[in-house]
């Protein structure tokens, strides 16, 4: 079991540390190396937790698709080798007071509750336990959400297609 | 060392969250506001998953939620960008501050 809370600790360290670093550092570059770090330490908690699925999702969609992305739009709008501006020293200090303080707030209330569980025999989350209510009807299925962002993704990649063909259009009129 | 439990997930989540909200406030560059967004929701999902592990062991719904709220995520950011790289053609620049006006 040490060995266990060491690798929490470690992997907790991993994603604030990266998360810290990306939001505070002046190269563009750097900051999206560091939320990739920061994605894949989370991805160490979900297997830590034993959610197997959820941390191979959060690699695949996060790390392999979101992070590229944001990589190439790094590329695609950024000229190499210049630096952030800094923000202003009172936006700084406002920003960090009001994350410090909603930090405060949002821990003495986690501190104040007492999460009790409801005691029920722990269903495995499996691929097929997943599955099988992913797409069920009943009263634990979710097949109407699943169709739901199946249609907001269709709708997401004919947004995107609509958007970069009237730049184009702009830039040959 | 304590050994780790929900609460200790929640701190973190709750750390990530307030460390993305943040970098939302201080930047103004767009694509480092789109990674504090994604910080995020990363920590909401963190934050479903823990629950749905120590207090709702016998259901599957935390983990329906993450899954559905990395789907969105993932959309999102396709969007997002496609209007970062619009503005970055018709403005030279993807500071907030140069989009102000409207239309154009």
């Amino acid at each position: 079991m040490m060995g266990s809370t060491i690798i929490f600790y470690l992997l907790a360290a991993m994603t604030l540390g990266s998360a810290v670093l990306a939001v505070t550092t002046r190269k563009i570059f750097r900051a999206a190396i560091f939320l990739l770090f920061s994605l894949i330490g989370i991805a160490g908690i979900y297997f830590w937790l034993h959610y197997e699925f959820i941390a191979a999702v959060q690699i695949v969609v996060y790390v392999g698709g979101i992070v590229v992305m944001i990589i190439f739009s790094i590329f695609l709008t950024q000229q190499s080798g210049d630096l952030l501006p800094s923000p202003p020293q009172r936006r700084t200090v406002f920003s960090l007071l009001a994350a410090l303080l909603g930090l405060a707030l949002v821990g003495l209330q986690i501190w104040k509750h007492d999460f009790k569980g409801d005691g029920a025999t722990a269903v495995e989350p499996s691929v097929m336990n997943i599955g099988t209510r992913m797409l069920g009807t009943g009263a634990e299925g979710y097949a109407l959400p699943f169709e739901v962002v199946s249609m907001l993704l269709l709708a997401a990649m004919v947004g995107c297609i609509v958007i970069a063909m009237r730049a184009a259009k702009n830039e040959t009129t | 060392m304590m050994e780790p439990g929900l609460y200790h997930i929640l701190f973190i989540s709750s750390a990530l969250f307030f460390t993305g909200v943040f970098g939302f406030l201080t930047r103004r560059n767009l694509v480092t506001m789109l990674m504090s967004i994604e910080l995020i929701l990363n920590s909401v999902c963190l934050n479903f998953v823990a629950f749905n592990k120590y207090v709702w062991p016998g259901r599957l719904d935390g983990v329906f939620f993450t899954v559905f709220i990395i789907a969105i995520a993932a959309a999102e950011a396709a969007v997002a960008i496609a209007i970062i790289i619009n503005l970055y053609r018709s403005h030279r620049s993807i500071d907030v501050e140069v989009a102000e006006e409207l239309k154009g």
